[in-house]
């Protein structure tokens, strides 16, 4: 087993992004990201207190209420996602799999929600189809 | 022989054998949770009536918080084993593990509060308004429908409201876990007492009234069984709180081994750290988008 310390793209390397990945080695770079997490593990605090302060205000709208608090769910997965998860600075194979992912997730999501027209919509109101 | 890649990246692809490997198990993840979500918005869009305010919100805001942390703790073990420093990694890495019970534990205690919590709908209106009555006095018809139309958030109230449909929720005596009326009827019991919960906005709990089981059409806890609701709840959540668990078991694992896997190679530490902790960032993000819609929406 080798007992080398380099980053996992290898010393030397040029990254997909073109710089050395002996970069991300050094403990200054280190460092930096550890700041950048601390940041982001603040963002995701406030992001989620913001989450459920608007759940205290009442819009008019469904949707928009709906829309809102995905939103801010999106916004905070994505910052995980692209600092914790390091997707914001990675190897072209991973983005490769995810762009799959994706096309396959929607496409899911897609078939479903299409399906929902075949539902006989009943009420509770008269029991019969409407 | 030695597996090749296993701590080196391979050359044309970049990455070690463990990473790709995790991340194409992610893609799987994805797909699973996402048949999962689009199943429960196709649940909630096709309903008639879906009940709101069934789970607590500082409860959830709470694990969310924990979870948070946790991925924080688990990212900063990970900077500090490329930072040479081994213990700082075995206090983040007990932090994420303590932050991990902490949300299990917070989990098993909701679950606890709802398996012991009943609904109860009666056999016709006019026994469901003379419990009514009984729990909640003159007004107990007002009161029980201001219940039903608050949990279902209704705007017709006189539209869809139904003495029949209308439970009278509540505990019941010794604090039972999943009891049913088959199984009430079967401990040959005729009545049950039964502690109704406070009228909406208020925490003045009722005395305890007597039920006569012959009255009743249906009880049940808030089980799976109990609703569509409840049913995509606990599969849900439920799942979410195994990959919780197995993410600790093997966090553990990681911590446990620290010593040993540190003298004999560190690069190799460090990355199933990195793996361990990406699988764990996928179960916080997860239940980013699940603490708005179970709780809030």
């Amino acid at each position: 087993m080798s007992q080398d310390h380099s980053h996992s793209h290898g010393p030397g390397e040029a990254c997909d992004h073109g710089h050395s990945h002996d970069d991300h080695n050094s403990p200054e770079y280190i460092q930096k990201t550890i700041k950048k997490y601390l940041m982001v593990g603040g963002i995701l605090f406030g992001g989620t207190a913001l989450t459920v302060a608007m759940y205290f205000v009442h819009f008019n709208s469904v949707a928009l209420t709906i829309a809102i608090a995905l939103a801010i769910a999106t916004v905070k997965a994505g910052f995980v996602a692209g600092v914790f998860m390091h997707l914001s600075d990675e190897r072209k194979m991973i983005y490769g799999i995810l762009t799959c992912t994706v096309f396959f997730l929607v496409g899911l999501m897609g078939l479903t929600l299409w399906a929902m027209n075949d539902f006989p919509f009943f009420t509770i109101m008269d029991g019969k189809p409407t | 022989m030695e597996i090749p890649y296993a701590v080196k990246p391979r050359p044309d692809t970049g990455l070690y054998n463990a990473k790709l490997g995790i991340w194409l198990f992610l893609a799987s993840e994805v797909m699973l949770f996402g048949g999962l979500f689009s199943s429960y918005i196709l649940l909630r869009v096709s309903a008639d009536l879906w009940p709101h305010g069934m789970v607590s919100i500082p409860v959830g805001t709470f694990n969310t918080f924990v979870l948070i942390a946790s991925s924080v703790t688990v990212v900063m073990s990970w900077a500090s084993l490329k930072l040479g420093r081994l213990s700082a990694f075995k206090g983040y890495m007990a932090a994420t593990i303590l932050c991990a019970l902490g949300f299990l534990g917070v989990k098993s205690f909701e679950y606890h509060a709802k398996f012991t919590h009943y609904d109860v709908w009666f056999k016709d209106s006019a026994t469901a308004q003379k419990y009514f009555t009984a729990a909640y006095g003159e007004k107990g018809e007002e009161v029980a429908r201001k219940q039903f139309v608050e949990r279902f958030h209704l705007h017709n109230t006189k539209a869809t409201y139904d003495a029949n449909q209308v439970q009278l929720a509540g505990h019941l005596e010794g604090n039972p876990l999943f009891a049913t009326l088959k199984s009430l009827v079967g401990a040959k019991k005729e009545t049950v007492q039964f502690t109704p919960d406070a009228p909406h906005g208020t925490h003045d709990h009722p005395k305890p009234i007597e039920v006569k089981l012959s009255d009743v059409m249906r009880l049940s806890a808030y089980v799976p069984s109990h609703s569509t609701y409840f049913a995509i709840y606990f599969t849900i959540t439920a799942l979410h709180g195994l990959h919780v668990l197995g993410g600790a078991i093997v966090l553990t694992y990681f911590l446990l081994t620290a010593d040993k896997w540190w003298k004999k190679n560190p690069e190799q530490l460090a990355n199933r750290v990195e793996v361990g902790g990406l699988f764990w960032h996928f179960v916080d993000l997860v239940w980013i988008f699940l603490f708005p819609i179970i709780y809030l929406l």
